[in-house]
């Protein structure tokens, strides 16, 4: 007990010191780095939200890139009329509450059937917007005007990123994570256990899609305009899921962890060998299932139990 | 009659899309594994077409004798060497289902990826059978008929198999309940492994009849994954008949809506049926309750 304790506040201070010092970043580094930056806390937060429902609970969503899509599409129309942190709360509570409709039609569809569900739900927003924006419009895009600083997106983002992670930790220590996990574990056993299932699902799947539209709506200030495609690219509900897995659950952290290299690696792939990203990618896919199954999450504990620990004990740390 | 003929161009698209779906239905009923890379195969099918046709200029009809066994090949060796090691490991369908869902579409990203290498990203497409014929006084292209009666020809061929033989037997046992099947003394894991394969030389030839037709490129392959799986999830899974029912009637919405509504809406009254059809009737249109 007093070791799990030392522990969370050893993790704490980590979180605490490892945040003060990204927070400082932009005073000393570039715009391409800031860029680079900018787009991991975008995939730590996504990553981490779709893991604090999907992972729990074993539904495997591809509406991620719905979510994010919806929150791209509500700053862009509302920045004209509202200012832009009004765009950016909105865009999560609208987030919340499409999650929460299509949560309540369609959570009770399980595995296969599910994956394709959302997965379908992102082509039919995406297939209605552009259609909606065409016809009644007369428009294909919409231009985004605003002075926000790289710097704000990134100091955003990075709140957004651990208040997602410290959240999600937080949530796993109350009722409300164990009844998730107890339907990750067995539905059925979790329903008869006295867990109102279909509220906590929702709820928490509505939660991790505010965090998405969040997302999608920061991002989308650094667009110079955005389509339906740009939006809704499902590109973003594949990454996502990969760097869920990677990282792998049990843990807050875990998903942080995997997303860092898979961003790093399309950084440096994406720009030189599309195509090659694509089998690498895939091969990352079939290397998680087969060798890593807990994800690097398993791999980090592991060696910070067999390694780390003795050899600071050796040391006379602890 | 206008309206007569967007009808019957919906049935042979939807023909069209029930002969997609027909391989997956097989390799998801009887082996009970999604396989989201199946479009690579449709892929793979057409593109050893085109280079029959255009390299080599043969009958692409003559491509099927290569890339069939091929398709076959590579899908049963996927089976036998992928997937048996992850349901020797998985402790229930669900954990099953995800680990699958993984590694096929990792195989997806990895096929998709080397056909893009190797056969760039153009879209390709070319003539073949193109003459006009009076079908029940719509005017279509021989090679859509084609398409239609191949996808006819082969769901036949299937429903005889199934139905009429001691191998279709012990594949709808497996499709029941594989324990049982096993119980009873049917090798699950050999027949389950051919149907995979046998799904795998399906799509090859739906992508070879198809792209007489429709253009494609390297990265059409997941379209038609899509298309497939919604098409065997609104059937009902293992059901053949019902396939080919459940394309043709996503073909005939289809087409209707595009004409009555908007031919930008496509897409979207596709998924929107399909979503309706999995909230009102998850297990499929034509499974009996």
């Amino acid at each position: 007990m007093l070791d799990a304790l030392r522990n969370a506040r050893a993790a704490a201070a980590l979180i605490v010191i490892a945040a003060i010092a990204l927070a400082f970043v932009p005073l000393f580094s570039s715009g391409y780095v800031m860029s680079v930056f900018i787009l991991l806390f975008a995939n730590v937060a996504l990553a981490t939200a779709w893991s604090f429902f999907s992972g729990a609970t074993r539904y495997i969503s591809l509406a991620t890139a719905a979510f994010f899509g919806i929150g791209i599409y509500v700053l862009a129309i509302a920045h004209v009329y509202v200012p832009v942190p009004v765009a950016l709360i909105a865009a999560a509570i609208i987030g919340f509450l499409v999650a929460l409709v299509v949560g309540l039609s369609t959570l009770r569809l399980r595995g296969v059937y599910f994956v394709v569900f959302t997965f379908g739900l992102t082509e039919l927003i995406h297939q209605v917007l552009n259609w909606w924006e065409v016809k009644i419009n007369h428009t294909v895009s919409r231009f985004i005007f605003t002075d926000v600083s790289n710097i704000a997106i990134y100091e955003t983002l990075l709140v957004a990123a651990l208040i997602t992670i410290v959240g999600s930790w937080y949530v796993n220590q109350i009722r409300l994570g164990y009844a998730l996990r107890a339907i990750g574990e067995d539905e059925t056993v979790a329903r008869h256990a006295g867990i109102n299932t279909t509220r906590v699902k929702v709820v928490c799947f509505a939660l991790s899609a505010s965090v998405m539209a969040f997302v999608g709506a920061v991002l989308a200030l650094r667009y110079p305009y955005v389509d339906a495609s740009i939006a809704f690219n499902s590109t973003w509900s594949f990454q996502v899921l990969i760097a869920a897995l990677l990282g792998g659950g049990g843990r807050a952290w875990g998903p942080a962890i995997g997303a860092i290299p898979l961003v790093l690696l399309s950084e440096y792939l994406a720009g030189t060998f599309p195509h090659h990203f694509s089998i690498a990618l895939g091969l990352c896919f079939v290397v998680i299932v087969y060798f890593l199954p807990g994800g690097l999450t398993r791999l980090v504990l592991r060696l910070y139990h067999s390694w780390l620990v003795p050899q600071l004990k050796k040391a006379e740390v602890l | 009659m206008v309206l007569f003929e967007v009808f019957i161009n919906g049935i042979i698209l939807g023909g069209m899309y029930g002969l997609i779906a027909l391989g997956l239905n097989l390799q998801y009923g009887v082996a009970r594994i999604l396989n989201l890379s199946y479009g690579e195969f449709f892929v793979g099918g057409a593109f050893t077409a085109f280079f029959t046709i255009m390299l080599w200029q043969y009958n692409p009809l003559l491509s099927l004798f290569i890339s069939m066994p091929i398709a076959f090949a590579m899908n049963w060796l996927i089976y036998q060497y992928l997937m048996t090691p992850l349901i020797r490991r998985a402790p229930d369908q669900d954990a099953l289902d995800a680990d699958v869902v993984l590694v096929t579409f990792g195989l997806f990203f990895v096929f998709q990826g080397l056909a893009l290498v190797y056969w760039s990203g153009d879209l390709r497409g070319y003539t073949f059978l193109s003459t006009p014929v009076n079908f029940l006084g719509a005017t279509l292209a021989m090679n859509r008929l084609l398409a239609l009666l191949g996808a006819c020809l082969i769901a036949a061929v299937l429903f005889v198999i199934l139905r009429r033989t001691r191998f279709g037997a012990a594949l709808r046992a497996i499709t029941i309940d594989p324990v049982a099947a096993g119980l009873v003394g049917i090798d699950v894991r050999r027949y389950s492994a051919l149907a995979f394969a046998a799904g795998g030389a399906l799509a090859a030839a739906s992508g070879m009849l198809v792209s007489t037709f429709i253009s494609f490129s390297a990265t059409t392959g997941v379209a038609y994954t899509l298309k497939a799986l919604i098409v065997v999830i609104m059937a009902g899974v293992g059901r053949v008949t019902g396939t080919l029912a459940a394309g043709v009637l996503l073909g005939v919405v289809e087409a209707l809506g595009g004409y009555l509504i908007d031919p930008a809406l496509t897409i979207a009254i596709n998924f929107g049926l399909f979503m309706l059809i999995l909230l009102l009737r998850p297990t499929g249109l034509f499974t009996r309750a």
